[in-house]
């Protein structure tokens, strides 16, 4: 496994991203003309006249989505170096059961913890 | 004569881009298809190229079929009207579509498609980066499109676009825990003792001559199958667009081929996550359980590597048409049920079946038979 065996990515990436581009130019070069005008140029909200700013107050939860998220992707980022190991050291008789059920522990109770706050729930 | 390998992974890339594209379009019209067929319509059946169109039997019958559609709408898309409304962030209003399609083709680099086995013996994984992290990048990008979705709601300065963005990245990264916890069993698995630990998506699928990892987890399976509808935003899952509640959620303010990137980056999705789920639990290119098609007598050269990719592609279209399915059955869930299912059931029970197979593989490890 070298650097190397990651060009293919590098050029895929510039192959989409060029892509991406050259289909949207053409769109703006090929696409129908019109003029602009004042409704066209409003945010759509139904047919009426946009009233307000759009970047209005949005639930909080969502920031607590994001957090817990944080939290938990972490964790599973920790159990993917241990997968790849496990059998390995069942086969060695190295001791794994345990630490890795004390960390599973962990990870349940802090989730039991969460559901049993609340955090989880999301109102109706 | 001898070809600069750089070249030709090029053409490689292209030809993958190509297909993928081309797949995409045509999951469009299968979508369409299968919906019509699904409700008792008979779908788009009109649009026809002028020559091909003009051959007597076959002519009628592709025209009857749609198969000349996607060329339309792809015209379509192109020659609309491009608006760029002026209350929009410019750039990162561009930036979007660009960012929901990228994600979406870069993760093809580390699918693979099938084998070529050599004279020689040698497996040589038909794959463009066979990249020994496969799963964890896979995983990594595909997570990246959430960006395309939140910056398409925020920049578009309009309420139905932002909060189909807030609440489709919060539905993305929630179902993204469940995913990646239920496929750590497989991974486990397939790291045997005495292999290099690998992630590679092509030693997942070679690991599945004998029995398919859906037959012996089924729970990650169904587990990793409604993650990956939520992931890629479909029916039931659809809480991004929910065309009733938000208009078309956070492409509202988009026009014209901005639109379009869009939607072809959505059925890219798709397509990856089919070819995701045949390699991860629907045995890859192998024909059976316990059967290969080396048993066969196919396996070797370049007929073995057209069977192994053919299966492959066929158990990508069945899954293709299982998301079709299921989008055409299913009404859409409320979002506060989405919200929940991901994170107080799909959770629990995926770390649950976790647990479960740490002491199952132990004991199968352990004992002797």
């Amino acid at each position: 496994m070298t650097v190397s065996d990651f060009v293919p990515v590098l050029i895929q990436i510039a192959f989409a991203a060029g892509l991406a581009g050259a289909i949207i130019t053409g769109s703006v070069l090929f696409g129908q003309r019109s003029t602009k005008n004042a409704i066209k140029d409003s945010a759509y909200e139904c047919g009426i006249r946009s009233e307000q700013n759009a970047s209005t107050r949005f639930s909080v939860k969502f920031y607590v989505t994001a957090m817990l998220f944080i939290l938990f992707d972490i964790e599973v980022l920790f159990l993917i170096p241990w997968v790849m190991i496990y059998r390995d050291f069942i086969a060695n008789s190295l001791p794994i059961m345990g630490p890795i059920l004390f960390f599973m522990v962990v990870l349940v109770v802090g989730l039991a913890y969460e559901l049993k706050k609340g955090a989880l729930e999301w109102e109706k | 004569m001898e070809i600069n390998p750089i070249i030709l992974k090029f053409v490689y890339a292209a030809v993958v881009v190509g297909v993928v594209m081309g797949l995409c379009s045509y999951a469009v019209l299968a979508e369409r298809k299968v919906c019509s067929w699904i409700q008792g319509r008979v779908g788009p059946n009109r649009t026809t190229l002028p020559l091909i169109g003009s051959i007597p039997v076959i002519g009628k019958f592709l025209t009857r079929l749609g198969i000349f559609q996607p060329v339309a709408d792809g015209a379509k898309f192109l020659f609309k009207e491009d608006v760029t409304p002026a209350h929009v962030n410019k750039f990162y209003f561009i930036m979007a579509p660009v960012l929901s399609l990228v994600p979406a083709l870069t993760t093809v680099v580390v699918v693979p498609f099938g084998r070529y086995v050599t004279e020689a013996g040698e497996i040589i994984p038909l794959v463009l980066a066979d990249l020994d992290v496969g799963l964890l990048f896979l995983f990594a990008i595909s997570s990246l499109g959430v960006y395309g979705v939140v910056l398409a709601g925020w920049s578009s300065n309009s309420k139905f676009s932002f909060l189909g963005g807030i609440r489709a990245s919060a539905q993305m990264i929630s179902y993204e825990l469940a995913m990646g916890i239920s496929v750590l069993p497989v991974l486990m698995w397939v790291n045997a003792p005495g292999t290099d630990g690998t992630l590679s998506l092509f030693d997942i699928g070679q690991a599945q001559e004998g029995l398919w990892f859906v037959m012996w987890m089924p729970l990650s399976f169904l587990i990793f199958l409604v993650c990956l509808f939520a992931e890629t935003n479909r029916l039931p899952f659809d809480m991004a667009e929910s065309e009733t509640e938000l208009v078309s959620g956070f492409h509202t303010e988009y026009s014209s081929f901005k639109f379009g990137l869009f939607f072809v980056g959505e059925y890219a999705h798709m397509i990856v996550g089919s070819c995701v789920i045949t390699v991860l639990f629907l045995g890859g290119w192998n024909p059976a359980p316990f059967l290969t098609w080396d048993y066969l007598g196919f396996g070797d050269g370049i007929l073995g590597a057209v069977l192994s990719v053919g299966t492959f592609m066929g158990k990508m279209c069945a899954s293709l048409f299982l998301f079709i399915w299921v989008r055409w059955t299913l009404p859409r869930f409320r979002y506060d049920q989405v919200m929940r299912l991901g994170w107080q059931y799909l959770l629990p029970l995926s770390i649950a079946n976790l647990i479960v197979y740490i002491f199952v593989i132990y004991f199968l490890d352990t004992t002797s038979f």
